[in-house]
């Protein structure tokens, strides 16, 4: 009986607190802001730069630095005659890292904040961010809900899962067709988390639909260190396509398990694949990734920018992951709204975003229109290991080569 | 599903696998056998030397299976001395003291390797990792085959130890007859001490052979104790022979219930075992005691 007042109570208790927070916050960065003509635009960059994530996060930082840093040697946002601060903030490979991250920003006084990586990150840092009105810009989370909840101050610049599955199954049906459909049975090997699991149930209830026998579904724990059983399986079996949906380690370990049993089916084709569009993958294991088709985020390789970029990433003794572009991109459409806001208020940045056409990145993506929140152009792109290096395959629009397929046996 | 083009390859790679199990349930039925204490710390310790194997081959660039000549008797000398200067000395001779005096020191093992090397887990790359034998009706992992080739002679070396040495001969002596070993000249705080560093040093060479397959975490140690323990309790407290047949029957085990269970759930007929051992055979299959 006690329960709707208590809510009610607490709900306000919130509000009021909230308010409170946002009030304290404005009373503490106004002076500053007008103190600072000329001074630097702070700016939140936000990753989980230590824990399981760390590395993703480390590249993403990368990324979003370098960006910032460009920005600045160009003069910085003019319209307000002032440079970029990044504000480095570490999730710790949590949300709750994640929200802490996001409260001291805001009392650091930035104007908006890049970053989260996670999908599960960027479900609360959103909506934390939401509470202080601050905009926010997803730079990988692919959770379909993070932008559909309804949060004024959340971005997403790339695509979402949905997305990146209807693309994945579409592109796979075209290579088939296009081959002359050599391919009709597929195995699924995913991780048992909501990622994998999540994508193996979206693939077992389209696929068969469009033309493909599921043969069989086959989940692991992550970590798991041996794949000889699971390999087995698919030797036995043989199917024209195996289909792993599982984070770096896991995907690398089957991959080579596959090329240690000799097993070659016709295709090996993933959909967000840990490793599959990984450079680091085939610098270290050129054998096991020769071939391997992958449905990922990916730079524009027709793109100078996005090329002078991978030049630069790799002259620091990194890799061209897609954190970095990823990341790099989201800093420049913040940017660019800065420009058009022509103030750091937040509200005006967040306005700024959504009426947002930038074309400046280095993606493959359509014409930028957020709905929602969410970038319309955004779209993942087909990848394929060839000659040790990733060429882009589908769309023809972005390719760089034509997709082998079958393999060669 | 049951073709034999799989049944095989599972059940020889869950023989190579059960191989390096009974190496890790050797040290800890040996420890058993002659002190009569379950060693709980034996987890952290395999830990401990995997991450020294790991940073061998990471510092030192020494292959892992060098590294058995390194480490195997650092490892001697370091299980001597926690069981002469921490265990004995803490236990005052009650074996529940000495039951809480390993976990305690498990605990503090893990912990040490948490804060020094954190939770990161680690894997070492070498050229030979994924070559393969081709038998014909299996391609087998050089380093498994290794690893099983080398449990089996550190078994048959610890058995001849046990039967054809004075100090084999002590410590069975120790084992059965305490007071009895003591009047006649056995000094049993060295034998104790012997023993518990045969049973690290057995860790440090399973961690040599399982490393060039296998990752290092400070937790990692954990997942194979409790296998190592079903499996000691299959084959008979402090049987050496028990201990290498249960190893490799539980590495079959758990070769063909991932196989057909799933890999989410492959360990389950191990644990099923380990319960029907004690409802019917709480003795083990070679245990001396009934």
């Amino acid at each position: 009986m006690s329960l709707p007042y208590s809510n009610v109570s607490r709900r306000r208790f919130l509000q009021s607190t909230g308010l409170g927070a946002v009030a304290a916050a404005g009373f503490v960065t106004a002076p500053s802001v007008l103190r600072a003509q000329g001074a630097a635009v702070k700016v939140g960059v936000l990753h989980p730069v230590s824990g399981a994530l760390s590395y993703s996060g480390q590249q993403g930082r990368l990324g979003a630095t370098m960006a910032i840093d460009e920005i600045n040697a160009a003069g910085g946002i003019k319209a307000l005659g002032a440079k970029i601060e990044a504000v480095l903030g570490d999730a710790q490979s949590t949300p709750d890292g994640g929200n802490a991250a996001v409260e001291s920003m805001n009392s650091a006084g930035v104007a908006a904040i890049v970053g989260g990586y996670a999908s599960s990150i960027c479900l609360a840092v959103s909506q934390t961010a939401a509470r202080y009105d601050l905009p926010y810009l997803v730079d990988v989370g692919v959770a379909d809900s993070i932008v559909t909840r309804g949060l004024k101050n959340t971005f997403r610049f790339g695509p979402g899962f949905g997305v990146i599955a209807k693309t994945a199954i579409d592109n796979l049906v075209a290579l088939n067709e296009h081959a002359g459909k050599p391919a009709k049975t597929v195995m699924i090997v995913n991780e048992d988390s909501l990622f994998g699991s999540g994508l193996a149930k979206l693939l077992n209830a389209q696929l068969p639909d469009r033309g493909f026998q599921v043969l069989e579904t086959i989940p692991h724990p992550t970590p798991t260190r041996d794949f000889n059983n699971v390999v087995l399986k698919i030797k036995a079996q043989n199917p024209d396509i195996v289909i792993p949906a599982n984070y770096y380690n896991e995907y690398v370990l089957l991959a080579r398990t596959m090329q240690q049993q000799r097993v070659r089916p016709k295709a090996i084709y993933s959909v967000l694949g840990g490793a599959a569009s990984s450079y680091k993958f085939v610098k270290e294991f050129p054998e096991a990734a020769q071939y391997i088709m992958d449905c990922n985020h990916w730079f524009d390789p027709r793109n100078a920018k996005a090329l002078a970029l991978k030049k630069k990433v790799e002259d620091q003794g990194q890799f061209y992951t897609y954190e970095v572009y990823m990341n790099y991109s989201s800093v420049l459409l913040l940017a660019d709204a800065l420009e058009r806001a022509g103030s750091a208020d937040r509200a005006k940045i967040t306005t700024a975003l959504a009426s947002s056409t930038f074309s400046g990145h280095v993606m493959p993506y359509g014409p930028t229109k957020f709905v929602d929140g969410q970038n319309q152009g955004a779209a993942p792109v087909n990848t394929q290991v060839l000659a040790n290096d990733i060429q882009v395959i589908l769309p023809p629009a972005f390719a760089t080569a034509k997709p082998v397929f079958p393999m060669p046996a | 599903m049951l073709s034999p083009v799989i049944l095989l390859p599972a059940v020889l790679n869950g023989l190579l696998t059960g191989a390096v199990y009974a190496l890790v349930a050797l040290g800890l039925t040996l420890i058993y056998g002659v002190l009569h204490i379950v060693n709980f710390a034996h987890g952290a310790l395999l830990s401990a030397a995997l991450f020294a194997a790991f940073f061998a081959y990471r510092l030192l660039g020494l292959d892992p299976y060098l590294a058995i000549f390194l480490l195997t008797p650092l490892f001697f000398v370091l299980g001597y001395l926690l069981q002469r200067f921490v265990i004995g000395p803490a236990a005052h001779g009650e074996d529940r003291n000495i039951l809480l005096v390993t976990l305690g020191l498990a605990v503090i093992i893990e912990n040490a390797l948490l804060y020094a090397f954190r939770a990161d887990t680690r894997t070492v790359d070498l050229p030979y990792g994924f070559t393969v034998l081709d038998f014909g009706i299996a391609f087998l992992a050089v380093p498994r085959v290794i690893g099983f080739c080398v449990a089996l002679v550190v078994a048959l070396a610890l058995w001849m130890i046990l039967n054809l040495t004075d100090t084999g001969k002590a410590m069975r002596a120790v084992a059965k007859e305490k007071l009895g070993a003591e009047l006649s000249g056995i000094d049993v705080g060295h034998i104790y001490a012997v023993t518990f560093g045969l049973g690290t040093a057995c860790l440090a060479i399973a961690a040599c052979l399982l490393l060039p397959t296998y990752y290092v975490n400070p937790q990692v140690g954990n997942g194979f104790v409790l296998v190592a323990f079903t499996i000691v309790v299959l084959g008979g407290m402090g049987s050496v022979a028990g201990s290498l047949i249960g190893g490799l029957l539980i590495g079959v085990v758990e070769s063909l219930s991932g196989l057909f269970l799933g890999e989410s759930l492959g360990q389950i007929g191990i644990f099923v075992i380990f319960i029907m051992v004690l409802l019917f055979r709480p003795s083990g299959l070679f245990g001396e005691r009934a």
